[in-house]
């Protein structure tokens, strides 16, 4: 493992913004899969995991398990700067640097930001970045591709690799063309985000699961050795949605209290009963919300408030 | 008369509740004009330009030959809590339209003021800056849409109208959507956050009533200022910073600078140094200027209007 720093910002009143690299396997090898965490100050999962994937490849490469003619690079948080003050996004001018791709070396703090880390990912094939979402929630853990051409349809057979339960494809908006996982692909690498059930807190379990994805995928890929398959438990069959298979929940005349009934993961059948919300002063039903499908509950809202015309859960149609 | 445009419950014994006041004139059939503020929780210029607008209506029924919807607050628990966004949801108003009824409730918000809008003959949106930089009076208008909107921005009395290429981060916005949709859409850009600049606001207004009354939705009077300065995206020289501190400009916002003049410095508080001087890169019109001090590397510090071109 070769440690170094891919970029550095002096700031006021602060030390410098480093941004760290963590480089696996032949330094002149094949630059074969690079691994972007948080790019936000509250993605606290997606900075452990990846700092669990610098763990495990450290033991990997000195174990021999590493193909000897390629290059791993993991980059496990991109933003220490809003993260050591608890801020989402870049503090003061808010803004977002997974929306500043493919940034500007001369251009705005976050844009600069952006144009470092791309300028060396984009030389690998494949790219895997560590997302949360906006909204607040646990999700079932998966790979979503935003779909950017034929390139995507390359990367749906290959996100099969990870195992995880569905890789999601999602038809970009005009706004999603400025995030890595669109920009990526327009370089020609293949790009995954990779989505754990929680974002600013360690869920060690799923945190565990994204690991091991990412281990089943660099095995399928050649990156690691076949003996490194028995480091990464066994992964699922992996089901392909359109983001626009998903079924949405919500909150059509109501707004209070929120207590549900299942959690991400669960089959829940046509019918079943899987949350209610309830008046805030004393307590009365309001409204009961219902599976209108059979299926597996992918997105759950964890606040415990909720406002009218809120998603309270997304369920995986089966 | 106070219309409401969208409501949703919140948790505890309250509404969210989008207002607009509209005002129609002796002539029910005259054209509609939407103008629109309050995006954002912390850019209030557009405040005092909707209270302005509604009192100068209100004061003159007779002259008013047409409908003008105000919406003052799209984002009313931003600007009551001083949040950019909608609070809670960490999420940017502006970029989320067209809407979708069927999404959360920035989205279904979105989608309601989208709509109410839809058919207006023209619909002004007011952003003030942000916190960090002082802007002139601007309306900005993507290149797609110059030929049709260019001559109707000169009426509102901006300073400068500038008409920039495609911007794919743009293309969620109310103007972007709405002119998507054949309903012309001008968006003013104006003063600094937080704040009220009561000049620029009155000219504004009596910019909107120029419009109305171009539009023979007014027959009241206007005063007009001298023709603005057109810009094309590639006529702005932007200045950002290239070492961290605190910036301290050297010039007036609103001025005229020449190539090499010194428009500020940043400097190193704790060690009393330079850290560098900023210079200007060509002849022009400073319309931006950077408002809050601190600076890292790539802060927006100044444009400037290239001159000779």
């Amino acid at each position: 493992m070769r440690r170094g720093i891919v970029f550095q910002m002096e700031v006021p009143h602060r030390e410098p913004m480093r941004i760290r690299g963590f480089e696996f396997g032949n330094d002149r090898g094949v630059r074969a899969c690079a691994i972007v965490g948080s790019t936000r100050g509250n993605e606290v999962q997606q900075t452990f995991i990846c700092a669990r994937l610098v763990a495990m490849l450290a033991n990997l490469e000195r174990d021999g398990m590493i193909d000897a003619h390629v290059n791993i690079l993991v980059l496990p948080c991109v933003n220490p700067f809003s993260m050591n003050v608890h801020q989402r996004f870049w503090p003061v001018e808010r803004s977002d640097i997974n929306r500043s791709f493919p940034g500007d070396a001369d251009g705005g703090t976050t844009e600069r930001i952006a144009a470092s880390i791309l300028r060396v990912a984009q030389t690998y094939e494949q790219g895997i970045q560590l997302c949360s979402f906006s909204q607040q929630g646990d999700f079932l853990p998966h790979v979503r591709i935003t779909y950017q051409g034929p390139i995507s349809d390359r990367s749906v057979e290959l996100a099969r690799d990870f195992c995880l339960p569905y890789v999601v494809t999602r038809m970009p908006t005009a706004y999603d063309e400025s995030t890595l996982n669109y920009v990526w692909q327009q370089s020609g690498t293949h790009a995954f985000s990779l989505y754990s059930k929680a974002t600013d807190r360690i869920d060690k379990g799923s945190a565990d699961l994204v690991a091991d994805a990412v281990l089943r995928f660099l095995v399928a890929r050649g990156v690691l050795t076949a003996a490194a398959e028995r480091v990464a438990r066994q992964g699922s069959k992996t089901i392909p949605l359109a983001e626009s298979d998903l079924v949405d929940l919500r909150t059509k005349r109501s707004a209070g209290f929120l207590i549900t009934t299942v959690r991400v993961g669960d089959r829940v059948r046509k019918g079943q009963k899987l949350a209610q919300v309830f008046d805030a002063f004393d307590t009365h039903v309001l409204e009961t919300l219902q599976s209108p499908v059979n299926g597996r509950v992918f997105f759950m809202r964890t606040d415990s408030l909720v406002q009218q015309h809120m998603v309270v859960l997304r369920i995986a149609p089966e | 008369m106070l219309q409401t445009v969208f409501t949703a419950m919140l948790p505890i014994g309250e509404s969210l509740v989008v207002q607009k006041n509209r005002m129609s004139g002796v002539r029910s059939s005259g054209p509609r004009i939407a103008v629109v503020t309050g995006m954002y929780g912390d850019e209030l210029e557009g405040q005092f330009v909707a209270y302005e607008l509604v009192r100068r209506l209100n004061e003159n029924p007779l002259s008013l030959t047409g409908v003008v919807d105000v919406y003052p607050a799209l984002n009313p628990l931003g600007i009551s809590s001083l949040e950019h966004g909608v609070p809670q949801f960490d999420i940017d108003l502006e970029r989320t339209f067209p809407g979708n009824p069927d999404g959360n409730l920035t989205e279904a918000l979105a989608d309601a003021v989208f709509r109410d809008i839809l058919g207006a003959r023209v619909c002004v949106v007011i952003h003030s800056s942000n916190v960090h930089v002082r802007e002139m009076t601007q309306a900005r208008i993507d290149e797609g849409n110059a030929k049709n909107l260019v001559d109707l921005a000169s009426l509102l009395n901006p300073q400068i109208i500038w008409v920039r290429d495609r911007q794919p981060v743009a293309e969620p916005t109310l103007a972007h959507a709405l002119n998507a949709k054949r309903c012309p859409t001008i968006v003013v850009e104006m003063g600094a956050s937080t704040g009220v600049s009561m000049d620029s606001s009155s000219w504004l207004v009596e910019g909107i009533l120029r419009l109305l009354e171009h539009l023979h939705a007014w027959t009241g009077p206007t005063i007009a200022l001298p023709f603005p300065r057109v810009v094309r995206g590639g006529n702005v020289a932007v200045i950002t910073a290239s070492s961290p501190g605190l910036f301290v400009p050297r010039v007036e916002h609103g001025t005229q600078v020449r190539r090499d003049d010194v428009i500020g410095s940043i400097v190193d508080p704790l060690e009393g140094t330079t850290a560098c001087e900023v210079r200007a890169p060509c002849n022009g019109l400073l319309f931006s200027l950077r408002a809050y001090p601190i600076a890292q590397p790539g802060s927006l510090l100044a444009r400037i209007l290239e001159e000779g071109l």
